[in-house]
């Protein structure tokens, strides 16, 4: 993927409002790459956790709001717990679903869970996907 | 017979009865009645990891002072039920802000005073694994079995189970009831979760990883605490048999039904029959429970 950076679509307004809602300080971050490297997830996410990061902290958030990255992570906290900063990117992943779920951008349609699911699902599957991704 | 309070949650009042009727029973045998709380909810599943996302600490809360009404610790079963009422334990505790408005919006006054125990850590802490050693009724055979904790029992280490990156009460949990514990490099690793809603390519990716990393480890079983975990590592057998004509398996059961089959309660109360992968050709090949011939 082409990056172009730039003062384009440069937003601190972004930035502090991803930190606000994620409660976490993004300019701890200095790019190891260590939540990347054990997020479970990297393989399918079109820009990988750290990668995030450093866009929120550029401001730019079309490119972070339009990747899948945010709807793919599970909430594991390999990220969490490898970070040695301590900082939580699994907060910084809640905090883009909830700014996106707000917006009325969601990533999955009740209409396009698989049949059956629900009847044959655990509940708290279905419990936590709703709040992760539709609600 | 003691008591403990016990919040069973959702998933284990509908499609994993299987999960809480063995505990129940288990620790009825070992002399602790699971007294299930006369009021509860849903504990929410999953945390709110944002920390303005107040109003999803009331239902966990709601639970937490339950707890405390029934007499001030509450057990529970599934890994995720664990990690929500103890992380949100921790902010009733140390977080005045947030602690102040769950309360004044619930009415209440609670400070985050009610202990928050998983099931292995009763019979660790409260039974005793040498006291659990004597009432073993059936010899397990060391069957090589899986210990999986999967990510909420161990993250964050603010509330795991155990040592977060070396844990081993699992392990010496699975050994005392005489299962030969199979330690695995993905036994912390996530299956997947909710992505079984959305990304299944994911949740097979991720399960069957974890299904790989036990048996070449040499396991004959794996052992989960959540029924998520459950769903998602049978699902991606299943797809694997579909898809690729892979026909090695391994059962998935809870720890509790190897609980209760070591504390020698009959195989048909232990709902060893509803799997996708049958759990009952590993048991009666190393003699566990007896064989009979059933329909394919």
């Amino acid at each position: 993927m082409k990056i172009a950076l730039g003062t384009v679509g440069l937003d601190n307004a972004f930035l502090e409002q991803v930190e606000r809602e994620s409660g976490e300080d993004l300019s701890r971050c200095y790019q190891c790459g260590n939540c990347s490297g054990s997020c479970p997830v990297s393989f399918a996410m079109e820009i990988p956790v750290s990668q995030v990061i450093r866009f929120v902290q550029l401001g730019q958030e079309q490119t972070v709001l339009q990747a899948n990255s945010m709807w793919l992570c599970v909430s594991c906290l390999q990220c969490q717990a490898r970070c040695p900063k301590c900082l939580d990117p699994s907060k910084v992943m809640e905090a883009l679903r909830r700014l996106s779920l707000r917006q009325g951008k969601r990533p999955v349609a009740l209409a396009q869970v698989p049949d059956g699911f629900l009847e044959r699902s655990p509940q708290q599957a279905v419990v936590a996907g709703f709040r992760k991704l539709i609600a | 017979m003691t008591s403990i309070p016990y919040y069973p949650g959702c998933t284990l009042n509908t499609v994993a009865k299987g999960f809480d009727q063995s505990a129940r029973q288990s620790l009825q045998l070992l002399g602790v009645e699971l007294a299930e709380l006369a009021q509860w909810n849903c504990c929410g599943a999953c945390y709110p990891l944002t920390p303005n996302n107040v109003i999803g600490l009331t239902g966990p809360t709601n639970v937490l002072i339950q707890s405390q009404k029934a007499g001030g610790t509450v057990s529970t079963l599934c890994s995720f039920c664990y990690n929500t009422l103890k992380r949100t334990n921790l902010v009733m505790k140390e977080d005045v802000s947030r602690r102040t408005v769950v309360n004044d919006f619930l009415g209440t006054t609670y400070e985050g005073e009610a202990e928050v125990l998983h099931l292995l850590e009763v019979i660790r802490d409260r039974i005793g694994f040498a006291e659990l050693k004597k009432r073993v009724k059936r010899d397990l055979k060391k069957l090589r079995v899986a210990a999986y904790y999967g990510c909420t029992l161990l993250r964050p280490k603010a509330v795991a189970i155990d040592g977060s990156e070396s844990p081993r009460i699992f392990e010496d949990f699975l050994e005392t009831i005489g299962c030969g514990a199979v330690e695995f490099p993905n036994r912390g690793e996530c299956c997947g979760a909710h992505l079984a809603m959305s990304n299944e390519e994911v949740v097979v990716r991720l399960s069957g990883a974890v299904v790989a990393s036990a048996q070449a480890f040499g396991a004959e079983l794996i052992a989960t605490t959540c029924p998520l975990c459950f769903f998602n590592l049978e699902r991606s057998q299943k797809h694997a048999l579909e898809e690729t004509g892979e026909t090695a398996t391994l059962p998935v059961l809870y720890f509790t039904q190897l609980l209760g089959l070591a504390l020698g309660i009959a195989e048909e109360e232990l709902s060893l029959d509803g799997n996708l992968v049958d759990p009952r050709p590993a048991l009666e090949a190393k003699g566990i429970v007896e064989c009979v011939v059933r329909e394919a």
